[in-house]
């Protein structure tokens, strides 16, 4: 007889004592959605999300000993006779405080910019025309991502203002556009040439420099040739760089939270671990409980080899309803980070990918088949009278 | 009548395979809990230890880390005067103006770089700092291009190493020695001379901070206030204490994930024990009509399951901390995002921490074992002795 006949025998036998496979099905779901989010965690900390064809040609540039220290303008020209370049534009960090600066909710990302090339570095950033023009015409103008303007509050009109920490000057801006963007990171730009201006007033120091570049490749092909070009040309200078592309520059912050990676490891072991463990004691009470039945089975002529087939199969049933359960709750999961307040904005943007799926799916079954390796073996073997004699 | 707990106990050792998969499955959870309040307690020691209880750290007002801070020379000069200011041996006021900056280095963990604080200061400010240089090393001298480590970046950070060089700021600085700053958190740091690093990064005319010693405290507050009050200063000035204190958040983001992954192990765990408390439940129910007709009253009965869940999450607990005791002592690193850089601690598992994770156990145990025991009491002497 063929395998697929035994299927209805399965389902049935996995299901028979209802409670017990809901609780073991709920128990693996939850653990399994644990891990799928930690895969996923993984993937976008460590690989990052999925590069768009205006992202693959981005590339960040700053000096090689931090991000505290500053580049010189006179850079620019230079990085723009590398071969591969298409554009370059600087990006300075402002710091600051906005409102009160004891509150972590007020703290998001605010970056002096050059207005007209920062839709043309970011063209997955959607703003009515009209704003656009605003911003690159209107000294005090800035924009913000849609979604730090809903968190605050904000209309376009809106009057924001920042006291300078590293810089010494107050900043009074307007908010003149919202854009669009599928990563819903919280960050504000302004007008670099305000903060210049800023700067000139307070009389102290010449905006002469800058925290990042900004440098376009014209192809994703070029992005490791010119980040070594230009890494190589200042590496005696007394400002050497840094060069990466957006992604690796991204991912050099998680460094931040701590040793992240090893955390994951740890946990996901743990937690594979706890699975097994759920599942092998279920399936071994639910083996125990049917010796007898066994016994029956084998009197009516299944040989051990199939009796041993229909209870891996049952394990591997509820194991893979669990991982198919704890995938679809972790997507949900995954959906609700999309709007949280996190402040490392990589997590809002995993989700369930095709391969993690199929790796969940794969541990399910490899849960399945192990958990259930041992007790389906012992009913396997055991004599038919010894079986039909069992009381328990 | 109560019935007693010995016969639980024995339950638990007949049912051996059963016990010991459920128990380590909640250990496991409650391992992770542990370890989780490891980290946050290490990290709070690294900070609670810093600071002396007479030092007031002076910023510029409205900022809130040293790194974004500026106070000018000029004001330095007028705030040395101050005389509740304490003087050290050498009759020098113990105030000590300090430059920050971070650079970024390799280390065991990110080999990539990672952040970590340079601090530049005068003799005083090491002086105020009670730190201690290790045997084999000497402090960095004056008019040098030198600088020590901290303990805890000589450990973790391969090339910032005694004998080896350092490059940032306009060249390149030579390790002469590693101090031990006690547990504090300046044991993450790099120190070298004012004079020396600060025309590097053209701060000729401005530090970021200024360490102040007060005579005794008695004159603290006062010294806070008229440091704070005088307008020709502009600064805040905060017990050095409570600065680093505020700085134990920034173990948040992993405290919190730590947090919700044991949160959501132990629902996992809670239907694991569930299951075998209802599997215990069903293979005894002949038993349990026997001590219904003994007269053990259905109360009695599903207390003595509801222990026997407690005592199976018990052991869970106890090995839950067993399991987390290794990573006492363990060091690592998280980022501060008041100074962006790391700051190196070790694990601590104290007994308050493996207090929570067996409490946590018990909960878990609770919860499962709630269902089954009413279940247990439920049910009718009649019926239960007829069950095979």
């Amino acid at each position: 007889m063929k395998a697929i006949n035994y299927l209805p025998l399965i389902t049935k036998n996995s299901f028979r004592n209802r409670r017990r496979s809901l609780l073991t099905i709920g128990s693996l779901m939850v653990s399994l959605c644990l891990l799928v989010m930690l895969m996923a965690m993984y993937k976008v900390l460590f690989y990052g999300s999925e590069q768009t064809p205006a992202q693959a040609v981005r590339i960040m540039m700053r000096h090689k000993v931090s991000l505290a220290q500053a580049l010189p303008l006179s850079y620019e020209g230079k990085i723009r006779q590398v071969p591969g370049v298409k554009a370059v534009s600087l990006r300075q960090w402002f710091g600051g405080t906005y409102r009160d600066a004891r509150e972590m909710r007020n703290f998001f990302p605010r970056f002096a910019v050059r207005p007209a090339d920062l839709f043309e570095a970011y063209p997955e950033y959607v703003i009515p025309e009209e704003q656009k023009q605003a911003f690159v015409r209107e000294r005090t103008g800035c924009v913000a991502s849609k979604h730090l303007a809903e968190k605050f509050g904000w209309q376009v009109g809106e009057r924001i203002t920042l006291v300078g920490d590293i810089f010494p000057t107050t900043l009074e801006l307007n908010l003149v556009g919202l854009y669009d963007e599928p990563n819903k990171f919280d960050v504000l730009f302004f007008n670099w040439d305000y903060l210049r201006d800023g700067l000139k007033a307070a009389g102290t120091l010449d905006l002469d420099f800058t925290s990042q570049y900004l440098v376009l490749a014209d192809s994703p092909d070029n992005v490791p040739r010119v980040v070594k070009a230009i890494d190589d040309m200042f590496d005696n200078s007394p400002f050497p760089t840094k060069t990466e592309s957006e992604q690796a520059f991204a991912l050099s912050f998680v460094g931040f939270l701590g040793n992240l990676k090893m955390f994951l490891l740890a946990i996901g072991g743990a937690v594979t671990f706890t699975i097994l463990l759920v599942s092998a004691n279920t399936l071994s009470m639910s083996v125990r409980e049917r010796i007898r039945e066994v016994g029956v089975l084998k009197t009516l002529g299944f040989t051990p080899g199939t009796i041993f087939g229909i209870l891996l199969g049952e394990g591997v049933m509820i194991a893979i309803v669990g991982g198919v359960l704890g995938c679809a709750l972790a997507e949900g999961f995954c959906m609700m980070l999309r709007s949280a307040p996190i402040p490392i904005q990589q997590i809002r943007v995993m989700n369930v990918t095709p391969l993690i799926f199929m790796i969940s799916l794969l541990i399910s079954l490899l849960v399945g088949l192990i958990s259930a390796m041992v007790p389906a073996a012992g009913a396997a073997r055991r004599p038919i009278l010894d079986s039909l004699r069992h009381t328990g | 009548m109560a019935i007693p707990i010995a016969y639980n106990l024995r339950n638990l050792v007949v049912r051996k395979t059963t016990t010991v998969m459920t128990a380590v499955g909640i250990g496991l959870t409650v391992a992770v809990l542990v370890a989780d309040m490891a980290l946050v307690e290490g990290l709070r020691t690294a900070f609670k230890a810093t600071g002396n209880p007479l030092q007031l750290v002076v910023m510029r007002k409205g900022s809130n880390a040293e790194l974004n801070s500026t106070v000018t020379r000029e004001a330095f000069q007028i705030m040395k005067v101050e005389p509740r200011i304490a003087v050290n041996d050498a009759r020098e006021p113990m105030a000590s103006p300090e430059i920050l900056t971070v650079v970024n280095l390799p280390s065991v963990d990110s080999p990539t770089g990672m952040n970590l604080t340079v601090r530049a200061l005068s003799q005083v400010g090491v002086e105020m700092r009670g730190a201690k240089i290790q045997p084999g090393g000497r402090w960095f001298q004056s008019g040098q291009r030198e600088i020590v480590v901290g303990k805890s970046v000589a450990k973790r950070y391969p090339n910032a190493q005694p004998g080896k060089r350092v490059r940032f700021g306009r060249g390149e600085w030579e390790v002469v020695g590693v101090f031990d700053a006690g547990d504090s958190a300046f044991n993450s740091e790099i120190w070298g001379e004012l004079n020396q690093i600060g025309p590097d990064f053209n701060r000729q005319d401005t530090v970021n901070s200024v360490l102040v010693r007060a005579t005794d405290s008695a004159s603290l507050q006062a010294l806070k206030n008229s440091l704070n009050d005088d307008r020709r200063l502009g600064v805040d000035a905060m017990p050095e204490r409570e600065y680093y204190d505020q700085q134990t958040s920034s173990g948040a983001p992993l405290q919190i994930f730590g947090l919700l992954v044991a949160v959501i192990m132990a629902v996992g765990s809670s239907f694991a024990a569930m299951n075998t408390m209802y599997a215990a439940v069903a293979r005894r129910a002949k038993e349990i009509g026997t001590l219904r007709v003994l007269g053990f009253s259905r109360g009695s009965i599903m207390l003595s399951f509801l222990i026997e869940s407690l005592l199976l999450a018990l052991i869970g607990g106890v090995l839950g901390c067993l399991l987390a005791l290794p990573i006492n002592g363990v060091t690592t690193g998280v980022g501060s995002f008041a100074t962006f850089s790391e700051i190196a601690f070790d694990f601590r598992v104290s007994p308050g921490g493996m207090l929570a994770g067996i409490i946590f156990a018990l909960v878990v145990g609770a919860i499962g074992g709630l269902f089954p025991a009413g279940s247990a009491a439920r049910k009718e002497i009649l019926t239960a002795l007829r069950e095979i």
